[in-house]
């Protein structure tokens, strides 16, 4: 079912990669001028999972990231807005201030959070999936987390639960090569990361992570096959960051000439140049999104900070039994 | 539920329980390692399999991180998950998904996502199954934010304090000391909302609080008889909950008897024990007559043979030595 996409929803995508992109090089400004801090996980090169994975995504749908969430919340449709605000640590921002860069929450859009646990959002995707079984409410969670977390012990329990309970959970592995500074082959045996997801007999395949279209056709695929009762699936995106694993990453252990020839294969550059989409339209699309992420700024700016009175809010819930 | 009183184990109790609530709330379902065909490695669940099936007494794979968060994104979901952990010692292998994600997310989302999970497992030492299945380590749970500590230690808190708990819009764990399965007494079923907030006296006296919680509330109340016979009138302070404490409670029974012995299975450093002569320092000091005296286990990982295991734990002797400690004024 890969199919090119009509003008419309290739503006729509590249749309969608543009403001991931430009809000993330504003955060890299912010963060420089110390208006952000902590840690920031840039996603600046793997734009192409979160637009495609999510473009197969209902609204009913559960989405489960990891820290380095900025574009699948923005994708989700999260605000901008309360998205700069979190990253100010304001009252405005989606999670109060209280989480931060690694931990974007929205509830309304059933963006169920930032883990910065490696692997340790799996097992809430899995609970989350049970649910909707248990319910018989059908939908897709879709869970993204990066190829380090294979290592974890939490991922092979979980890959092994989903499909022994036959949950609707999408697995969205992206693998951008690095756990931090440790590279894939020096860290694991099998570098096969599909395979190792199919070992538990899971359908599970690789995807150019770099292709948008690509990236979209495998999880319309692998979510009309999980809406339609087969369980969990599992996608290993072949990605790369452009960008150092955070702000405090001097990125030493990666070639220069490495991450050059990734940039080669740029998915918004690529997908600019193989749907030739007209410099017109790309700088509507521009305008757009500096608009938005100007605004964003400008809305976190004014934000007011959460009262030191009110620290130990949400520790348990102010409201009864929901 | 009914109003009739009938004799019920401990480990009765806790199952009258998940049965009430599962017939109570669709939602409520419980899962865990051997909870079901087994029928509960404590049989606590022994019977629950033939009444509600498989999807709701949910047998795990032994995979103690993914079902408890798989218990949490359950909780999220809209369900009323009960997870079973066999004994605390095996919880470990599930602090990760407890503690970052179960008690964090709340606050970690400015208040959005609240998790209405309840976490019940076996603690304490006793029969002989040494230092990987015995320790006490609900001192350290009550250490965390976002986590509501039960320490039933009576068949009557077995059976009524599930369906507060289950009605708790946040993380509660419930921990069963293995000694107490056993132990019987009368229950009425119907008795009114219970608290899950307070500690309670259970028996009154002048002379010196005994502060005890599960496990070793039995041997706080023999102390207690033995102390009588010879001339002290022993109060006894079950703790109920360890976190939140219950401040209001321990130190008015501590300023009533200006003396304080506290009885815990946990090890002595670093303790829940050690919290609470905190607070009685804080709050009650002028009060006291003696200093607060503390009978924990010995600062071992537990040993198999009796005598040892024994040997390493509180006793009613130590309890009764403390305590004639804190009369000597030695």
């Amino acid at each position: 079912m890969s199919t090119a996409p009509d003008r419309e929803a290739a503006l729509a995508l590249l749309r969608e990669m543009t403001r991931v992109r430009r809000f993330e090089e504003r955060c890299v400004e912010l963060y420089s001028a110390a208006r952000i801090r902590g840690f920031v996980h840039l996603y600046i090169g793997e734009e192409a999972v979160a637009v495609g994975v999510l473009d197969a995504a209902t609204a009913d749908d559960d989405i489960v990231a990891t820290y380095r969430d900025h574009g699948h919340a923005l994708v989700r449709g999260v605000p901008a807005n309360a998205i700069m605000a979190e990253m100010y640590g304001v009252s405005e921002g989606c999670s109060r201030g209280r989480g931060g860069s690694m931990h974007l929450f929205d509830v309304a859009h059933r963006f169920y959070g930032g883990n910065a646990i490696v692997a340790g959002g799996l097992p809430v995707a899995v609970g989350l999936g049970l649910a909707r079984k248990m319910q018989g409410r059908g939908g897709v969670v879709v869970c993204f987390f990066g190829e380090g977390a294979v290592a974890e012990g939490e991922f092979h329990e979980c890959m092994n639960l989903a499909e022994l309970w036959q949950l609707p959970v999408l697995f969205c592995c992206e693998n951008n090569l690095y756990a931090m500074g440790t590279a894939l082959e020096r860290s694991e045996s099998e570098t096969d990361i599909a395979l190792k997801a199919a070992s538990y007999e899971m359908p599970a395949w690789p995807v150019d992570g770099m292709d948008v279209v690509a990236v979209r056709d495998a999880a319309r695929r692998a979510a009309e096959s999980i809406r339609a009762g087969s369980g969990p699936h599992f996608l290993e995106l072949r990605t790369y960051r452009f960008r150092a694993h955070s702000m405090y990453d001097p990125d030493r252990y990666r070639d220069k000439e490495e991450i050059e020839r990734w940039k080669l294969r740029d998915p918004i550059a690529m997908f600019v140049e193989q749907y030739a989409i007209a410099p017109d339209d790309i700088d509507a699309i521009e305008r757009e999104v500096a608009e938005e992420v100007d605004a964003a700024v400008a809305y976190a700016e004014a934000g007011t900070p959460e009262s030191v009175a009110d620290l130990t809010r949400f520790v348990t819930s102010e409201t009864g039994r929901t | 539920m009914s109003d009739e009183t009938s004799e019920l184990t401990y480990r009765e109790a806790m199952r009258e329980a998940i049965r009430d609530a599962m017939r109570r709330d669709d939602r409520v379902f419980l899962m865990g390692e051997d909870v079901g065909l087994y029928g509960g490695c404590f049989a606590v669940s022994l019977g629950l399999l033939e009444e509600f099936g498989p999807e709701r007494i949910r047998d795990t794979p032994l995979s103690e991180s993914a079902f408890v968060g798989a218990g949490i994104g359950a909780a999220i979901g809209g369900m009323r998950p009960i997870v079973e952990i066999m004994t605390v010692n095996f919880s470990l292998l599930a602090l990760d998904q407890i503690m970052n994600n179960a008690a964090t997310l709340l606050h970690m989302s400015g208040g959005q996502c609240n998790v209405p999970l309840v976490i019940r497992m076996t603690t304490g030492a006793g029969r002989q199954v040494a230092a990987q299945h015995s320790h006490s380590l609900e001192g350290w749970y009550a250490h965390i934010p976002g986590l509501r500590i039960l320490v039933p230690s009576t068949v009557e808190d077995a059976r009524t304090m599930l369906w507060p708990a289950l009605e708790d819009p946040d993380p509660v764990l419930i921990f069963e000391h293995a000694g107490l399965y056993n132990s019987s007494a009368p229950v009425t079923a119907a008795s009114g909302p219970v608290d899950i907030a307070h500690a309670v006296v259970r028996r009154p006296g002048a002379d010196v609080s005994l502060i005890a919680y599960g496990g070793t509330l039995p041997t706080a109340l023999t102390a207690a008889e033995r102390l009588a016979a010879a001339g002290t009138d022993a109060e006894v302070v079950d703790l109920r909950t360890l976190r939140p404490l219950d401040d209001e409670t321990i130190i008015g029974s501590v300023r009533r008897t200006h003396r304080a012995v506290i009885v815990d299975e946990g090890w002595r450093s670093g303790s829940i024990s050690a919290e609470i002569s905190a607070r009685i320092m804080e709050q009650a000091f002028y009060d006291l007559d003696a200093p607060v005296e503390r009978v924990c286990s010995a600062e071992v990982p537990m040993p198999y043979a009796k005598h040892l295991e024994d040997a390493a734990l509180p006793g009613v002797d130590g309890v009764v030595a403390a305590v004639t400690r804190t009369r000597s004024g030695a």
